[in-house]
């Protein structure tokens, strides 16, 4: 019942979406009429699509498997939260929450927008119609969440147990804020250049988007990569893994786009620039999920390998592509007011500097994940991109850029000159004999670790500064920046100082280093509800005499038969103790892992910090 | 002859023109370096030099070959015509089994042993990497 009330919701909802471009093309030179009526017409699809949703969560719940989709992703014996969860933990569902992220947020954006002009708030509404029907079409045509299936299966097929996790559960939703987000700025900026609305005004009002798919984009990837720390059990937190550079691409972009709406904001300049950002980040994210749904690549968020599904995306991107190129040459029209007044030392030089080498950091990310695919097309070579590509080609180029995300923020617009010379200088000294410091005691490679670390403290020290001088008081930018050195340092260090021991024992045994002592004490099953968990304890001794217990833990899970393995982490300000322990087929041994990873809750709570300096930006605003 | 602004943009475009080519020369360069590429058993024995780049191995983990000790785990990746023998001292994900798929990553000492120094988790019981299934379906 609820799996066709969704379906039908879902038919009324493509309909209510063709009812708004019907409409809006008619009353486009009725401002009056169109005014009154579009809020209700949008918010109509909102909740149809609500409804829709709605019902798949029921079927869920109630484990309906005459439902496809519920039953090859969900099991009776699921808990209730993984039972919602997994509503949007598969293709279709997910898709589902795509569409409705898409009509919630252009029913806001048309709510929040009562003072921009009417035809520039139609205009964008139109464009995201596009991209709505085209999801509608997408989900009806190839992914239905609400096909039936006959005769009804007595049991579903369950979820793949490493989804059944809570950080995993709100992953999706937070990362389709920050998607579909974008999708909000590319309508936006193509209407605003069709109607010629680029301006400060402009600028001044999707910078709040701007802001607020940031956020969401950067929570997401955090809520991942945290969720990769302690349930793959590699222990590290980035792996550069397609999928997840996938999500880092349109993070770059994003980046560069709010910096340099600044300066569009201040000064009208770099309009071609912040519209191509605009088509590039939403293009991104778009080619993102296609690579991730299409199944080119393989990974967690790969759920079914259908090339129709595929080619649907394909061409969808594409059309909008070509759209967006076209709008841009038809009607982009030269900056009038172009008296090229840039000076080299100004804010505007050095956020500019800055746009440049975030481009090139998203060129080498996206260099490393297509060239496999393409090799593949074009030889059937099959090769892959390990991590001291991006290091290599990354790290020496974090050098300038951070010097220029020092000093630019003590610059100002057009024309400048750098005040407080002296105190630039004694911190550059001091945070230059830190690093050189650091750097002879831990005895590492001497060259780009000295600089490197002397410029990450060079911010560091710097951004602690002006947060207590009144001269620059920028908070959000100050917070940002501030909290970027720190991710940078805790990265730094937790690379540098991390160690681990990798044995396999059988239990009673007793592993034994210089440093360590590990000894397998005993292990405990216990039956859950949906699986069988062993917890093993583990007793640890360090070099300074600590004694403590660690219990990583396996778990068998019913339906499907998969084996994961619960790391134990204990966590301290200074660095994670970190254990995971595995099976080996038949074995009585175990595969033991143990990791200190030094300073690794700061890496977390420096990329809150980063959001929380958008945040500020936002709520700043509105109190202007 | 030109004025001023002619000359500043043609400085500007030969400025990014010449980023451009230093960015592009570079990435290539780092990927020439960093290249993994994948092989299956039966390509590693015609292999004509062995050197020591990185290579992944796939194939399936041959019944009753996985042999464990305190220090490493020995097993055999297979192709069903070919086989290699694996040494690796590491982790090994939860679904790596006997007639699995598996990729390891690591060294070769010769054509027929393989220092691993990492094995590929998979997610999912039914998931089969692309390069497994690739030289499964090739026999």
């Amino acid at each position: 019942m609820a799996s066709l009330i969704g379906f039908y919701s879902l038919v009324f909802g493509i309909c209510s979406s063709v009812a708004i471009i019907i409409f809006s093309i008619q009353n486009f030179r009725n401002p009056k009429k169109l005014n009154e009526k579009i809020l209700i017409l949008t918010f109509l699809q909102f909740f149809l699509v609500t409804i829709s949703f709605l019902g798949l969560i029921i079927s869920f719940v109630n484990s309906d498997f005459s439902n496809e989709t519920v039953f090859n992703h969900s099991h009776t014996t699921k808990p209730l939260f993984y039972k919602i969860s997994g509503s949007w933990g598969n293709h279709e569902g997910s898709l589902l929450l795509w569409l409705l992220v898409l009509t919630l947020f252009i029913f806001l954006f048309i709510l929040k927008s009562g003072k921009q002009p009417t035809q520039y708030r139609i205009l964008t509404l139109l464009f995201q119609e596009i991209i709505i029907i085209g999801f509608f079409i997408f989900l009806l045509k190839t992914s239905s969440p609400f096909n039936y299936i006959y005769p009804i299966p007595e049991e579903g097929l369950g979820l793949n147990p490493i989804l059944q996790d809570p950080s995993l559960a709100i992953h999706p939703p937070i990362l389709y804020f920050g998607y579909v987000g974008t999708s909000i700025i590319f309508s936006s900026s193509l209407s605003a250049m069709v109607v010629n609305y680029i301006s400060k005004e402009w600028a001044k009002h999707i910078k709040v988007w701007v802001l607020i798919s940031w956020i969401f984009l950067t929570l997401g990837i955090l809520l991942g990569s945290i969720w990769a720390y302690y349930e793959l059990g590699w222990g590290g937190f980035w792996f550069w893994d397609p999928v997840e550079n996938v999500s880092l691409m349109p993070w770059f972009a994003l980046t560069t786009l709010i910096h340099c709406i600044l300066v569009l904001e201040k000064r009208l300049e770099l309009t071609s620039w912040v519209i191509i950002l605009s088509i590039t980040t939403f293009t991104l994210s778009m080619s993102g999920t296609f690579l991730v749904r299409s199944g080119i690549l393989n990974s967690v968020h790969t759920f079914a390998n259908d090339p129709e599904r595929g080619l649907f995306i394909l061409i969808f991107l594409f059309t909008l592509i070509f759209l967006s190129l076209f709008v841009f040459f038809f009607f982009h029209k030269k900056e009038t007011n172009n008296k090229s007044s840039f000076f080299l030392v100004s804010k505007e030089t050095s956020i500019i500097l800055n746009n440049w080498f975030m481009m090139y950091f998203l060129s080498v990310v996206l260099v490393g994940t297509t060239y496999p695919i393409f090799l593949d097309v074009i030889s059937s070579d099959k090769i892959s991109i390990g991590p001291p590509f991006y290091h290599k080609l990354i790290i020496p180029f974090l050098i300038p850029f951070l010097l220029a995300m020092t000093i630019g923020p003590r610059l100002k617009w057009i024309k400048s000159d750098l005040s407080d010379k002296f105190i630039l200088i004694i911190f550059f000294i001091i945070s230059l004999l830190l690093s050189l410091y650091i750097v002879k005691t831990l005895k590492i490679d001497f060259l780009i670790n000295s600089i490197l670390i002397s410029f990450v403290f060079y911010l560091f020290f710097i951004t602690l500064r002006d947060f207590f001088n009144k001269k620059y008081n920028n908070l959000s930018q100050n917070i940002a920046h501030f909290g970027f050195s720190l991710f940078l340092l805790s990265i730094i260090f937790n690379n540098i100082l991390s160690s681990e021991v990798i044995t396999n024992l059988k239990v009673g045994d007793t592993f034994k280093s210089e440093k360590l002592k590990i000894y397998f004490e005993n292990i405990t099953q216990k039956n859950e509800k949906n699986f069988e968990s062993f917890v093993g304890e583990f007793v640890v001794e360090n070099s300074q005499g600590d004694v403590f217990i660690m219990k990583p833990e396996l778990r068998i899970y019913n339906q499907p038969n998969i084996a994961t393995s619960e790391a134990y982490i204990r966590t301290s300000l200074f660095s994670d103790k970190f254990m995971t322990m595995n099976l080996v087929q038949n074995q009585e041994y175990f595969n033991v892992r143990y990791q200190i990873k030094p300073l690794m809750i700061w890496i977390w709570i420096s990329v809150l910090m980063i959001t929380l300096g958008g945040l500020m930006s936002i709520i700043k605003k509105n109190e202007n | 002859m030109y004025g001023r602004k002619v000359k500043l943009r043609f400085f500007y475009i030969l400025l990014i023109l010449t980023t451009l080519v230093l960015t592009i020369f570079l990435i290539l360069k780092s990927l020439e370096q960093n290249v993994i590429y994948f092989q299956s058993p039966s390509e590693i024995k015609n292999i004509s030099e062995i050197d020591n780049k990185k290579l992944r191995v796939g194939g399936m983990v041959k019944k009753d070959s996985i042999l464990i000790n305190s220090e490493e785990i020995n097993f055999i990746i297979t192709d069903l015509k070919n086989e290699i023998n694996v040494i690796y001292s590491g982790v090994v994900p939860n679904l790596f089994e006997e007639g699995k798929g598996v990729v390891a990553e690591g060294y070769l000492k010769d054509r027929n042993f393989f220092m691993a120094i990492k094995i590929l988790a998979k997610h999912d019981e039914n998931y089969m990497p692309p390069e497994v299934k690739a030289a499964l379906e090739e026999k």
